[in-house]
């Protein structure tokens, strides 16, 4: 059947089961809007494109499904960089429309003409400009494809205005046939069963998980690989949801703001098992001394990643998921056949840890006429018993909530981990809320970062989403604070934060409930309140303005080399 | 250490942008680049030449091949190739110069391609080391211009880094 480009979009949408997406209209995609208007998929009008982006990001996160967004050429087109780059950065599947100018006027400085596919070559996945109306199909199918599959990441599809508006014949392929793409890898069996034996007999394994466990939906198999060769578990930034807090092998997040036994169980290991992961500069500090006593194994889907920072000695080209289920036969054969002396061993190792975790647990000092950041975020965590998807913006309440949150589940901790983008905490939850419209989500942001996209007070507004907001208000963009005081002799230098607007008052001029909270002893009661509300809730936490993250391995350093926090009474992180 | 890269992709618009900025992002320079359609006319040929460390090579090499319109990818240099250049030199002669000009090209089997007034323009081809020895010959006339293509490289005999199904790479 012969139709109009911009109906051929909305029907390859549908194709590609798209429930929702987000966005902005503006002229060149304005055929595109008229299609939307009665067609079977939601559009959630943002109030800027940086959001739509992160909201289609959020979206992804929650659901594993694809993002989807949509702006205008110009700037519409331009607004969506961050997004795209955040989603890059941490490879998340988006696909992110854009507009362009009339074909015939590209490349002559149109109105609102940008070359955005040139912008974003280098922080998508792939890009596409789309030169005829009968290439919207093949196009789309291969940009869910490419999005989707392999190492995840954004694609972006730019359309000029033209195409949008002249017919072609539709039909949506069936199939993708990509030559220089084939993102399914085998992993080699003799590689497995190596990794195996390395695994069991290894007299000091740490496994360090990444967002690829994630991605891969593995950490039902993680765990039990774990428990099959008795090893501790840590994870990345990207991997918190991949292994439960709350676990008697679980060393919670490691690297600059990890937890002081996580990074040292990873610099007495004689194994390291990465799994998902990119060896980070934030994970690894000073990389020559980063696990150096350990044989490292590297379960990876993107052969770029191996070897990159640190060379390995055992790469596993493969899926997390798919290893993970190829390693499970090899480990449950090889612990029938392990002498008792292997579970001594074993249990040496880990209540080598158990004491480490005991000897210095996360803390903080509790007060009782001022809100500690680490007390508000286990509040949260109480209250909403580890179920709640929690997205975090960018900074020291980043931190604490990756330390004292208790996760139990992926796909509910999104944080923009690559790229530490503020703004894209709140954003995000709307993206998560739209996923999973029957579960709490919760944005914990910093009274810095909400206020880089806090105007989308409105969309939650206008579609009655149920997101809580919290605010950890510290007066301060609390995270460059702590590096002044630290390393620039506590010469604040543009950090304070004091001037800002009554967030609850705000909230309300915007029709949403808001509660401003200054006092410890009303702390849980109001998260109790605020969160059984069935709309969208901002809560102003007024919180220690000069607390800092804790433990903090220097920039460069070693990770062995943590500063801890001095505490009078600390009040200790419970494990159990 | 120049390293010379040979790569096969599809011919289509922006393929080289994005191939280039991998080394640009990072402040790289090509030393070369030479790329045309193939046999295939739905595929390019690139031969590149970088100085770079073997180990960033390789990294390189690895991201080049995760590019969706990169076909296929080999580093060439380490195994056995063969690699070509051809140099377009115009030279300024005097009437006096004419015949010893066309001697020296002579030994590099230089052809003259253009004859001008008081000018000649020669074609040479060979490896990057003969084309270079060739425009050192002339340093002691006036060069008015050269053009070079780059080097064009393959491996030797049958083993090509590059066969292409239809259905992708088969290595
Ligand atoms: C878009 C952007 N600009 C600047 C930064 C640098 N930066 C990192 S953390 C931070 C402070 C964040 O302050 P706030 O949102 O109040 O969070 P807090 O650290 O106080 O919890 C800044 C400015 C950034 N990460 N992102
Ligand atoms: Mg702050």
């Amino acid at each position: 059947m012969s139709m109009k480009g911009a109906r051929i979009f909305v029907e390859c949408l549908l194709r590609e089961n798209v429930e929702v997406i987000f966005g902005i209209p503006g002229g060149v995609v304005l055929s595109i809007y008229d299609e939307l208007y009665d067609a079977p998929i939601k559009h959630v009008l943002m109030r800027h494109e940086q959001a739509a982006a992160h909201a289609a990001d959020g979206y992804a996160r929650a659901s594993g499904k694809v993002g989807v967004c949509l702006a205008t050429s110009g700037p519409g087109a331009t607004n969506l960089v961050t997004g795209i780059v955040t989603a890059h950065m941490d490879s998340v599947p988006l696909v992110v429309f854009t507009g362009n100018v009339p074909t015939h006027l590209i490349g002559n400085d149109a109105f609102q003409e940008a070359d955005i596919v040139g912008i974003t070559r280098p922080c998508t996945k792939h890009n596409y400009l789309v030169r005829r109306t009968e290439d919207l199909p093949r196009v789309i199918k291969e940009a869910f494809y490419i999005a989707s599959t392999g190492r995840p990441g954004p694609v972006l599809v730019d359309m000029p205005k033209d195409l949008l508006l002249s017919e072609a014949e539709f039909s949506y392929p069936e199939t993708v046939s990509l030559r220089g793409y084939r993102p399914v890898v085998e992993a080699d069996r003799r590689q497995i069963e190596a990794a195996a034996r390395a695994l069991m007999e290894a007299k000091r394994p740490v496994v360090y998980a990444g967002g690829g466990v994630i991605t891969s939906g593995a950490s039902a198999e993680l765990l039990e690989v774990a428990e099959l060769a008795e090893i501790p578990v840590t994870t990345t930034l990207m991997g918190i949801g991949g292994f439960p807090t709350v676990h008697r092998l679980s060393l919670g997040m490691l690297g600059m703001h990890g937890t002081w036994y996580a990074n040292t169980a990873i610099s007495h290991a004689d194994l390291l098992f990465a799994i998902g992961v990119r060896f980070d500069d934030r994970v690894t500090g000073k990389l020559e001394e980063f696990a150096a006593e350990a044989k490292k194994i590297h379960v990876e889907i993107d052969p770029s990643e191996i070897n990159k920072n640190v060379p390995v000695d055992l790469p596993i080209l493969g899926d997390a998921k798919a290893v993970l289920q190829q390693l499970k036969p090899y480990l449950i054969e090889m612990r029938a056949k392990m002498p008792p002396e292997w579970h001594d061993e074993r249990r040496a190792w880990i209540t080598q840890i158990e004491r480490w975790k005991r000897e210095h647990p996360l803390c903080y000092d509790d007060d009782e006429e001022v809100i500690k950041p680490q007390r508000l975020i286990e509040e949260i965590s109480r209250a909403t018993r580890g179920d709640a998807i929690i997205s975090v913006d960018v900074g020291q309440h980043q931190m604490w909530a990756a330390q004292f949150y208790r996760f139990k589940r992926p796909r509910t901790w999104l944080s923009s981990s690559g790229l530490g983008t503020m703004g894209f905490g709140f954003p995000a939850a709307i993206g998560a809320q739209m996923a999973r419209p029957d579960q709490l989500v919760v944005a914990i942001v910093g009274d810095g970062g909400f206020q880089m996209t806090m105007q989308e007070l409105a969309t939650v507004a206008e579609h009655r989403l149920p997101v809580k907001v919290v605010i950890v208000n510290n007066a301060y963009l609390g995270m460059v604070r702590q590096w002044q005081q630290i390393f620039f002799n506590g010469r604040y230098s543009a950090v304070d934060l004091s001037l800002s607007p009554d967030f609850a008052r705000l909230a309300e001029a915007f029709g949403i409930v808001g509660y401003r909270v200054t006092r410890p002893a009303a702390l849980a009661d109001t998260i109790e309140e605020a969160f059984s509300i069935p709309g969208p809730v901002v809560l102003d936490v007024h919180v220690a303005p000069e607390e800092n993250v804790y433990p903090m391995v220097p920039p460069g350093a070693s990770i062995k080399e943590m500063i801890e926090g001095q505490y009078k009474s600390p009040k200790t992180f419970q494990l159990t | 250490m120049n390293q010379t890269l040979s790569l096969l992709v599809e011919n289509k618009s922006g393929v080289l942008a994005r191939i280039a900025g991998l080394f640009s992002a990072r402040g790289y320079n090509i030393e070369s680049l030479s790329v045309a359609k193939t046999d295939d006319p739905t595929l390019s040929h690139i031969t590149m030449v970088v100085d770079l460390e073997p180990r960033i090579v390789e990294h390189l090499l690895k991201l080049l091949d995760k590019m969706i319109d990169v076909i296929s990818v080999a580093n060439l240099s380490g195994g056995k190739m063969v690699e070509r250049e051809l140099v377009l030199l115009k030279v300024r002669v005097d009437p006096a110069q004419r015949m010893e000009i066309l001697k020296e090209a002579e030994l590099f089997r230089a052809r003259v391609i253009d004859v001008g007034s008081d000018s000649y323009i020669f074609e040479a081809t060979g490896d990057t080391e003969k084309i270079e020895a060739f425009i050192d010959l002339f340093r002691k006339y006036t060069i008015e211009e050269v053009a070079r293509t780059g080097a064009v490289a393959m491996s030797r005999g049958l083993t090509s880094p590059h066969r292409v199904t239809a259905t992708g790479r088969s290595k």
